[in-house]
């Protein structure tokens, strides 16, 4: 019932962009998401969607498999399409009683959806070519600078890594709970709104015990083994930016840079 | 109170390439008021056979019919979904409710580690639980929960207005049975009851499993892997492997197979394995012995001279 929910989209292939350092690809998707938004005009758009295009292919990806991504925000991107053609003040070119279109709505509702389209893609590519481990050992290594105004940065990765890991551990526990009590005639699936949301407590409350009381485990076995926050820890695994990222960054600096020109 | 099932299979996640298939064409008639053990490697499918049982998962082919009623019709999760109206759906889920309802109600299944499912303030709340689902009055499921608690040996006046998290490991899984066994279910089904007990709870449980089906004429399925308590408590073995029954017959005639029991990971009681240590080593002990006590009783008829040896060890320890 639960086991088709996966949690992280990693898509797990070797290509040279799931080869670059987690680092790297978190800062250029960043710079990819604010070109989204200073570009301007067809042509630069036409540039983005390129390199986008070329960033999947290389990432050996299913397209199918980027484009699922979209599927949630779906309504939104129609929602927002339609918006825009009707409420963008110009020139009408069609009306029809209250209902007006004008270019310039029509052109700003395409490049919207377009916009749109394309974020979800390039965030959707950082996430299926970084595993969430690495993704946030990333983030640990970007926020360390914030440390000396006092953030967290390695405890707050840690948090991270332990939520992702337990993800998979507690739906299993979910499932066995659910049926544990379905076997004691719970009714999950039919009744109203009220009725359905107290099914859920036989449900959660085991959870959370479960929960809690693996929290305690893991406590103690971490500090079992020494550990003791972030500290003078070193790494199995140091992050290190290879040619990979090397050519990557000329790819980037070059995108970036008709993205000003043009 | 019989079970029939008849060319049971089930596939997880058909047609995805993550699709495997857990059971194969499983035939089997259970009779009223048999003890059975079923034991098999992990992942050899013991535990989506006893869901099945209870209709907590739907099989993928095949039929189960609890005494006369076919819980698996129309129920196939290779199915695809037909169209219907709305009306009509609503009455089909809820005539597939109530069925559900009267194969669990029938059919109790005591998972692994059942303690974790426990939730209510009170132990009298949570073993009322089951009962109430099945939309009892107050007065019987009241009955019920003070039969269950003394079945399960925890005294209702002591225990009942204590919280379930105050008990100690071994309390708290006979509370979860308890809570099974409120429902009244006429064929017990126990997903290892007694993994992760110390052995006087794991004693404890155990007899108190037999002393049901013994007295209140239960059907008990028991899936363990402890070779001594099934050799002591079932009289019949059901050995599965890879979603195959690969023995089903009385423990004495399967734990002869000891050469396939090892070839599954599976094993024989220690017991087993000493009588042929002793057979090659010159003694003629049947090859059927898979208890202390029958042990006992053949090494007695082959050594007559076993009681002055007896008498010497407690001369020598006087």
């Amino acid at each position: 019932m639960l086991r088709d929910i996966t949690i992280g989209q990693y898509y797990s292939v070797d290509s040279s962009i799931h080869k670059m350092d987690p680092r790297f690809k978190i800062i250029a998707s960043t710079l990819y998401l604010i070109s989204l938004f200073i570009i301007q005009n067809i042509y630069a758009y036409v540039l983005v969607i390129t390199f986008i295009g070329i960033a999947i292919m290389m990432s050996k990806v299913p397209v199918g498999f980027v484009m699922r991504g979209l599927k949630p925000i779906f309504m939104l991107i129609i929602f927002a399409f339609v918006i825009n053609i009707f409420l963008t003040p110009g020139d009408p070119f069609f009306k029809w009683g209250f209902i007006s279109i004008s270019l310039e709505g029509v052109e700003r509702a395409f490049f919207m959806a377009l916009r749109l389209i394309l974020l979800i893609v390039g965030t959707s590519l950082l996430t299926l070519t970084t595993s969430p481990i690495e993704l946030t050992d990333g983030i640990e290594y970007l926020l360390n600078p914030f440390k000396k105004i006092g953030l967290p940065a390695h405890e707050l990765a840690m948090m991270m890594t332990i939520a992702l890991r337990f993800i998979p551990t507690l739906l299993e526990e979910t499932d066995k709970i659910m049926k544990a009590q379905m076997a004691r005639g719970a009714d999950f699936e039919s009744g109203n709104l009220m009725s359905r949301a107290k099914a859920l407590i036989p449900l959660l409350v085991p959870l959370f015990i479960s929960a809690f009381r693996r929290a305690d485990e893991l406590a103690m076995a971490m500090e079992a083994r020494c550990y003791r926050g972030g500290e003078g820890r070193t790494r199995m695994k140091v992050l290190k930016y290879t040619q990979y990222d090397l050519r990557g960054l000329l790819a980037m600096i070059l995108y970036l840079a008709l993205c000003i020109v043009l | 109170m019989s079970i029939s099932i008849k060319h049971l299979s089930h596939i997880y996640d058909y047609g995805t390439p993550n699709e495997t298939i857990a059971l194969e064409n499983i035939n089997l008639e259970i009779e009223h008021g048999e003890f059975i053990g079923l034991i098999g490697h992990t992942g050899s499918g013991k535990s989506t056979l006893i869901q099945q049982l209870n209709g907590l998962l739907k099989p993928s082919k095949g039929t189960i019919v609890i005494n006369g009623l076919n819980i698996t019709e129309g129920l196939s999760n290779l199915d695809k979904p037909k169209k219907r109206s709305r009306g009509e759906q609503h009455k089909l889920a809820k005539a597939r409710r109530l069925k559900l309802l009267e194969v669990r109600r029938k059919v109790g299944l005591v998972f692994q580690y059942p303690e974790y499912q426990l939730f209510e303030e009170t132990i009298e709340k949570d073993i009322a639980f089951g009962p109430t689902n099945l939309g009892l009055g107050e007065q019987e499921i009241k009955v019920r929960v003070k039969e269950a608690m003394s079945l399960v040996g925890i005294d209702y006046e002591t225990y009942k207005d204590r919280s379930p998290f105050e008990l100690s490991g071994g309390q708290k899984r006979r509370v979860a049975i308890a809570g099974v066994l409120a429902m009244k279910p006429e064929v017990l089904i126990l997903d290892e009851p007694t993994a992760g007990l110390d052995p006087r709870g794991r004693d404890e449980i155990l007899a108190q499993i037999k002393n049901l089906h013994n007295k209140n004429k239960l059907t008990v399925i028991i899936v363990s892997h402890s070779m001594e308590d099934m050799a002591k408590i079932a009289n019949r073995l059901i050995v599965m492997n890879k979603g195959k029954v690969v023995f089903d017959d009385s423990p004495h005639k399967v734990f002869k197979e000891i050469d396939t029991l090892e070839e599954i990971g599976l094993a024989v009681p220690q017991i087993s394995y000493l009588a042929r240590a002793l057979n090659h080593a010159g003694f003629h002990l049947s090859d059927e012995i898979i208890t202390i006590e029958e042990a006992l009783e053949a090494l007695k008829e082959q050594l007559p001279a076993i009681h002055p040896i007896k008498q010497s060890l407690k001369g020598g320890k006087a």
